[in-house]
Parts: C-alpha cells; structure tokens; sequence
C-alpha cells in the first residue's frame, strides 16, 4: 500500500522580479507540472512569488556538514579579501 | 605536572554546546537519537493537528452566514492544510516517510490535538475555534520560531504569518454576534461556555506532569512550559472576553494583583485524559472522516503516479 508514495520535490521561490529563487520547503508530486501546481497552492497563498523551481529532492547534492570546518576554512584567513583591510587616507574620496 | 589538555568533548556534549549558543541544528548535522525521536514525534503530532483540525470548521464551509465568511472559511481552512504540509516536509527532514506518518494517524498510533475532538455545533463555534483556538495555537507556536531545529523554526515562521489573520476572523466573528440580537449574544456565551476549557487543555498537562518538558527544554525545542503558556493565554483572554462582554465561565478566575496576572481554576485532567486516549466525543469521527478522504483519494494517487511513469517513458527518460 506504500510503495506509491510520489516523490519529493524541493520548491524554489522568486518572490519578485529581480531577486533570487530561495528554498521554501518541499512538498509530494507525481511530476514536475503537478510538483509546480502544488507549490503554488502550498507555498504562495499570499502572493509570495512570481516564479517557482521545483527539482526533485534526489538530484540535490549537498556539502557534508561533518567536513563543514575544513571544507571552508581555506576563505577564514584572507581578511585581505575585504575591503575593510585596507588604510585609504581620509583625504581620498570616492574609493 | 599539570597537563593543558582538556578531555575532548563527546559528540552530545558538542551538539548541546551548539544549542547552547543558540546555533540552529541542520538535517544533515549529527543529532542525539532522542532528539530525532523527539522532534519526529512533536512536529508529526503537530502536522495532524493541523490536518484533522480542518474538519471542525470544514462542517461549517456550506453553511456559513454569507459569502464573505465562506470564503473567509474556505481560506482559513486552506492555509490549515497547508501548515500541515509545510510540518510534515520538516519531519521528513528528520527521516520520517510522509506515508509512514499519515498510516500512524490513521491507525489511531499517532496523536493529534485534544482540542479537535470536539464538536462545532453552532455558528458561533466558528468564532470561538478561530478566536481561541487559534489565539492559543499562536501562543504555543510563536516561540517555536526559534526552535533548535532548523527546518522546524523555519516551518513556524510561515505558519505564524497566516495565523494572525485566522484569529482576527474568528474574533470579528464572535463580535459580531455579540453586537448583533440577545439570541446571537447567547449563542456566542454558550460557544465560550463550551470551548474555555478544552482551549486551556491545548497546552498540555500541567508542569508536574509533563516528564518530557525538561529535556525539550534543555535541546530548546520547547522554550516555554505548559503551565507558563497556559497562563499567558488566560492573561491575554480574559480582557477581550470582557471587551466582547462575555463571561468566562470560570468562578475562580480572579485578578491577583501581587502575581500580576488571573488565578483560574482546575482544568478537569480526567476529561483531558479521556479525550487523549480516544473517547472525546468525536475522536471516532474526526478519524472516521480522515481515513475516508485518504482512501477515497488512493485512486488520485495510483492514476497520477501511472501518468507519470507513461510521460516519463514517452520522453525516454525512464528505466
Ligand atoms: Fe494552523
Ligand atoms: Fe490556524
């Protein structure tokens, strides 16, 4: 009786034109068109989006948590990568 | 000679040090099995709650009083259906199966709410559910906002922007009625007489009782007691019901100047009790109704699934 369970889809929103898709949730679909239909009763009631991506949760590959300290540690040590770094006298306008 | 090295920290001393600075647990992050348990237990209880909790109000969509409260209703009871789907994707965050979930429920294993075993049988109850039952969702989920548990705040912080409005609805209700005919007044008094006390047992047990509180407050899953929030909401209450000119029907309720806040009386926990083990007045329906629209639904799922798997084959995509 489980086995037809439909899949999970991660749903993606654009709240307005000009900004990013950004991660809402997820929800069941049998397919893409209906993962989308889905998405927009579930996740924008409100006017909450303009545009929706949905991708089906096993295509998502994720960096390990576990290997999260060395994984980014390489970008701790370049505070040079900042602007803040830098001395700029006050006498130099517009840098 | 002293040696500077401290034991190294076990992983569940690691993971309560991160809950302790308030750092939000992951899916993926290493968790206690306990606290897995424990969230897929609250947030599974809390998707039902939600989803049985449309059929109360789903009684009164054809009969509402005019257009305007049917669609607000029908909105209403929209949105709760949609909390119920954004809580069950949290708890398959955790590794639960949506499927598995919404089998316990059915089976009468899972829990849901005590509140929604019971029944809506006037207009008015529609402004008591929204007005008080909402108000004390409101109060126990606003906190959960800021759970330890990501995808869990994340899911409250959607849910807690549609309630308000839920709330508003389910008093303008109850206002209404009250400005409206001695009889409309009555029929609002009698709702209140009715939901007051199921409402104050929204919020669990009492303190004493609640053995799991201590440690979902130590992961912050829970960042309030039952006894506290129980008490905020009769704070909160009992002036509106005053604005609306309603009596709680509760003879020891009384302002205790010195605490800054209403002593009530004594919930009736044997009811509480009875209700949570099956015999409310409308457990036997409540799950009646759900097993019933999910069955009636079976032939839905098996015919999208097989379009899906045609279309997926057409395309030459499939296996
Ligand atoms: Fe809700
Ligand atoms: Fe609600």
């Amino acid at each position: 009786m489980n086995q037809s369970e439909w899949p999970l889809w991660e749903v993606f929103i654009r709240s307005k034109q000009g900004l990013d898709h950004k991660h809402v949730g997820s929800l069941h679909a049998a397919d893409a068109t209906m993962a989308i239909q889905n998405a927009r009763d579930v996740y924008t009631r409100r006017l909450e989006g303009v545009s929706i991506w949905v991708v089906e949760s096993t295509h998502i590959h994720a960096s390990n948590p576990d290997d999260a300290e060395a994984f980014f540690d390489p970008a701790a040590d370049k505070v040079y990568r900042h602007p803040t770094f830098y001395d700029v006298p006050d006498s130099i306008k517009h840098m | 000679m002293e040696t500077l090295e401290k034991p190294a920290l076990t992983q569940e001393e690691q993971f309560q040090a991160r809950i302790d600075a308030d750092v939000r647990i992951e899916p993926k992050d290493w968790m206690p099995d306990a606290y897995r348990k424990t969230l897929i237990r609250q947030i599974s209880q809390h998707a039902h709650s939600e989803l049985v909790g449309m059929l109360p109000e789903g009684n009164w969509i054809t009969r509402a009083p005019s257009l305007k409260r049917k669609s607000i209703l029908l909105s209403k009871v929209q949105d709760e259906a949609g909390h119920g789907l954004y809580l069950y994707s949290a708890a398959e965050t955790l590794g639960a199966s949506r499927d598995q979930m919404l089998a316990d429920l059915h089976s009468g294993k899972a829990k849901y709410s005590s509140i929604f075993n019971y029944p809506t049988l006037s207009w008015a109850d529609m402004g008591c559910v929204g007005w008080l039952v909402d108000g004390a969702a409101i109060l126990n989920q606003v906190p959960l906002c800021r759970t330890s548990y990501g995808p869990y705040a994340r899911a409250m912080v959607r849910v807690c922007k549609e309630e308000s409005f839920h709330q508003r609805q389910g008093f303008e209700v109850m206002q209404t009625l009250c400005e409206g005919a001695p009889a409309q007044k009555e029929m609002a008094q009698e709702a209140l007489n009715r939901w007051w006390w199921p409402t104050l047992m929204m919020f669990g047990p009492k303190d004493s009782e609640s053995p799991n509180t201590e440690q979902s407050m130590k992961w912050r899953i829970k960042r309030f007691t039952n006894d506290e929030l129980r008490q905020k909401f009769v704070d909160m209450m009992v002036p509106q019901a005053e604005f609306l000119g309603l009596t709680v029907p509760d003879p020891a309720l009384k302002w205790n100047e010195e605490r800054k806040a209403y002593d009530f009386g004594e919930v009736n926990w044997e009811e509480f009790w009875q209700v949570v083990k099956g015999n409310g007045l409308c457990n036997a329906d409540r799950l009646q109704a759900r097993v019933q629209a999910h069955e009636e639904g079976a032939w839905v799922r098996e015919a999208a699934n097989a379009h899906a798997a045609k279309r997926k084959a057409r395309e030459g995509v499939g296996a």
